[in-house]
């Protein structure tokens, strides 16, 4: 679908000029000032390579409250609340540190095991939360999608946004936990909302592109827990990169995670970052992302036929 | 005047088997279809022939609506209303054409679109406000007005998964009402809620069209369209059919198509009788004599039951009947010649028995026609499942207002009035309900 032009601007030029007057009157017929310019044009889509930035920053207000919802909705009923997000994190750094606890010396780069997993557990629950509920989440909204027109890209970005609270609080133990290891956090964390940032931008990356095909092939949503589970072994969330042969770990690093969660953890504890790993995050995740944008853009407008 | 919306050769192709099957694939059968085609590409028919197992919902269709008007769009299930409505509130794309709206547009094709049970009324009032396109700062503007208009103030903290259904719509309308766009598209939102409900949103409805906005309305209900719009547009297969006043374009759409789908009397085996007579054709006209597809409630119609005779046949008197059942074979009223005492001797050769049925007292649905033609207690012909008359919303009651067929098979007239001096006489006939209010406690 090509929209042109979306809004009411100040811009428009109308018809004839003087103020609007008002439109509810009841007793005479109301005037029209009709634009020059249609707002809305609606034809069969021809190029699609159009982002329209601007309709998806006209709906923010939309983002934001389709996130409140699901952050509101995730924990009614819940007996230990938004407890559940630090649990999360914290019961899987308690197994990780059980049975890999003792490759510490080798792999935690100086770092006492349980926080280097719970570093990287941080961001990589954030991640995984984002990209399966994201990557579900046009599914089950079919019934706005079927029903009410908004840019659809809104929905999937609705669900990591929703996941940031979640990751704030996962946050706040990390404070403690350094402390209680005496290590001791660097000034180089006030990069770390980047590396979060980047986190975010991949997830989306990723979201969308699993959200456009959970429409059209649902063995996505089958294909999609299995997968994240994977990732994360190759993501230097329980061991560091450098485990792996100097052969093969290229191949880890064009995992834009593994370059992510280890230059954060890097930041946070002061160690040197790596400049390489980084770049190629940083590659990847903006290929991901501007790639799904598209892809996207593209497909979106046959979800309401399909889904 | 300049039209504020501007539709142009709209077309709409669905894929026939994207309609029929699950309209989702797995992704080995897109991989089996991509390594098939190559094949099929050497098989393509040749250029020109429409591809059959593709289907077009909507073709051609160009109309325009000028500023402040309210327009009806009618048509039966599947004649591209709803295909047309989506369109025009952008959900999925047209294949060919192209539109232009001068005006902000908001749709509404259900109410309640994305309110979650979980939340509280507050807050699906804001939730739902912005799905459908208002601002947080309109939205708290209007609040307690929507509030007011669904009378949920006392539950407004409360989840609305604790509402009743009818609270539910109110508050889902109350949002939607709300929406001050240049354009509305409504899809039969009136539907819904209880008798009184629908009132106030008919009033809302006609409040909404006299303040100037142009508003599209896509209804089954021709009282409602009847009232509330000044133009009206027939779609049938996809195509505009008709463009004129609304009453012009309700009276187009009932006497439209055919939608019998049982064949005609002439043709069935499955008759009884010893066959002196034979209904050829069961048919429903207007009283001008234009058979009509479709009956409104309240209208006035003609059943005629078209005849011929055996040869030399001379019996009398024969007696004429039909019945009307529901869906459910439930007789609801059954109308012959002996009981309104008309008598017409010697039948000609052919023929039809016309029954005048004013006011016909039926609320919407689908009914069964049914006939027998008899002649001293002997069937001469009968088929008990002959046709089907459907009947859509009319004014049966002048009021606009016609009860659904679930809330009683039948519409009688009456009329109410209050008795203030009226009093229960407590030794007379109804001293059994005066002792019950005894009891109560409740009698002065």
């Amino acid at each position: 679908m090509d929209v042109r032009a979306v809004e009411t601007t100040d811009a428009v030029k109308y018809t004839s000029a003087g103020a609007l007057s008002d439109p509810l009157r009841l007793d005479e017929p109301a005037a029209f000032y009709l634009p020059c310019e249609p707002f809305v044009v609606i034809e069969p889509q021809r190029s699609w390579l159009k982002l329209r930035l601007k309709e998806l920053w006209d709906y923010r207000e939309l983002l934001y409250f389709l996130a409140w919802r699901d952050i509101k909705v995730r924990y009614k009923q819940t007996a230990l609340g938004v407890t559940w997000a630090v649990l999360q994190p914290l019961l899987a750094m308690a197994v990780f540190t059980l049975i890999f606890g003792r490759l510490e010396g080798a792999t935690a780069d100086g770092l006492p095991y349980p926080l280097f997993a719970y570093s990287g557990l941080l961001l990589w629950v954030f991640f995984a939360n984002a990209v399966t509920n994201s990557g579900n989440s046009l599914v089950t909204s079919s019934n706005l999608i079927t029903k009410v027109y908004f840019p659809r890209m809104i929905i999937p970005a609705a669900a990591v946004a929703a996941g940031t609270l979640d990751f704030v609080l996962a946050c706040v133990l990390l404070v403690p936990l350094a402390l209680w290891y005496g290590v001791g956090l660097s000034a180089n964390m006030l990069l770390a909302p980047a590396f979060v940032l980047l986190t975010m931008l991949c997830a989306l990356g990723v979201g969308l592109w699993m959200s456009a095909l959970n429409v059209k092939y649902r063995d996505v949503r089958h294909a999609l827990p299995f997968a994240v589970q994977l990732w994360m072994f190759v993501s230097s969330v329980i061991a560091p990169s450098h485990v792996v042969p100097a052969k093969f770990r290229w191949l880890l690093f064009l995992n834009p995670l593994t370059g992510i969660i280890e230059n954060f953890r890097a930041a946070l504890f002061g160690r040197a970052v790596n400049w390489t790993s980084l770049a190629v995050a940083l590659a990847v995740t903006l290929g991901l992302f501007v790639s799904a944008m598209l892809y996207f853009r593209r497909v979106e407008r046959s979800f309401a036929d399909v889904v | 005047m300049r039209p504020i919306i501007r539709v142009a050769n709209l077309g709409k192709q669905y894929r026939r088997g994207a309609l029929a099957a699950a309209p989702y694939t797995t992704a080995r059968e897109a991989l089996t279809a991509a390594l098939g085609a190559p094949l099929r590409a050497l098989r393509r028919q040749p250029r020109g022939r429409p591809r059959d197992n593709m289907l077009w919902a909507l073709k051609d269709v160009s109309f325009e609506v000028q500023p402040g008007e309210v327009v009806g769009l009618i048509g039966r299930n599947g004649a591209g209303k709803s295909t047309l409505l989506k369109i025009l509130s952008r959900i999925t794309d047209p294949t060919t054409g192209r539109i232009e709206l001068y005006g902000r547009a908001s749709s509404l094709l259900e109410v309640g679109t994305g309110f979650h049970p979980e939340l509280t009324g507050r807050e699906n009032i804001y939730l739902n406000g912005a799905i459908l396109g208002m601002k947080r700062a309109e939205i708290a503007r209007r609040f307690d007005e929507i509030v007011a208009f669904a009378e949920v103030e006392r539950f407004l903290d409360s989840p609305v998964k604790h509402y009743s259904s009818g609270m539910y719509m109110r508050l889902a309308f109350a949002v939607a009402a709300h929406l001050e766009p240049e354009i509305m598209m409504l899809d039969e939102v009136l539907s819904v809620g209880d008798a009184q409900f629908q009132k106030k949103c008919l009033g809302k409805m006609s409040e909404v069209a006299r303040g100037g906005r142009t508003v599209l309305f896509v209804s089954h209900n021709m009282a409602a369209v009847e009232n509330l719009c000044q133009r009206g547009l027939v779609l049938e297969q996809g195509r505009i059919t008709f463009a004129g006043t609304q009453r012009e374009a309700v009276a187009h759409y009932l006497r439209s198509a055919n939608s019998n789908t049982l064949p005609p009397p002439r043709e069935r085996r499955d008759r009884i009788g010893s066959g002196g007579v034979r209904v050829l054709a069961l048919q429903v006209k207007d009283t001008e004599g234009r058979p009509l597809d479709i009956a409104t409630s309240g209208q006035d119609v003609d059943i005629c039951l078209h005849y011929e005779t055996a040869p030399g046949f001379k019996r009398t008197p024969v007696v004429a009947s039909f019945m009307v059942g529901n869906q459910f074979d439930m007789p609801i009223f059954l109308q012959h010649n002996r009981l309104t005492g008309n008598d017409w001797g010697a039948l000609p050769q052919r023929g039809a028995f016309v029954c005048r049925i004013r006011r016909l007292p039926l609320p919407p649905s689908t009914y069964r026609l049914g006939y027998s033609i008899l002649c001293d207690d002997e069937y001469l012909d009968r088929i008990d499942d002959a046709g089907e008359l459907t009947v859509v919303a009319g004014d049966f009651y002048g009021s606009g207002e016609v009860p659904p067929a679930t809330h009683g098979c039948c519409l009688v007239d009456g009329e109410w009035r209050i008795e203030a001096e009226a009093r229960l006489d407590p030794a007379g006939s109804s001293g059994e309900v005066a002792a019950q209010y005894e009891t109560v406690g409740e009698r002065p």
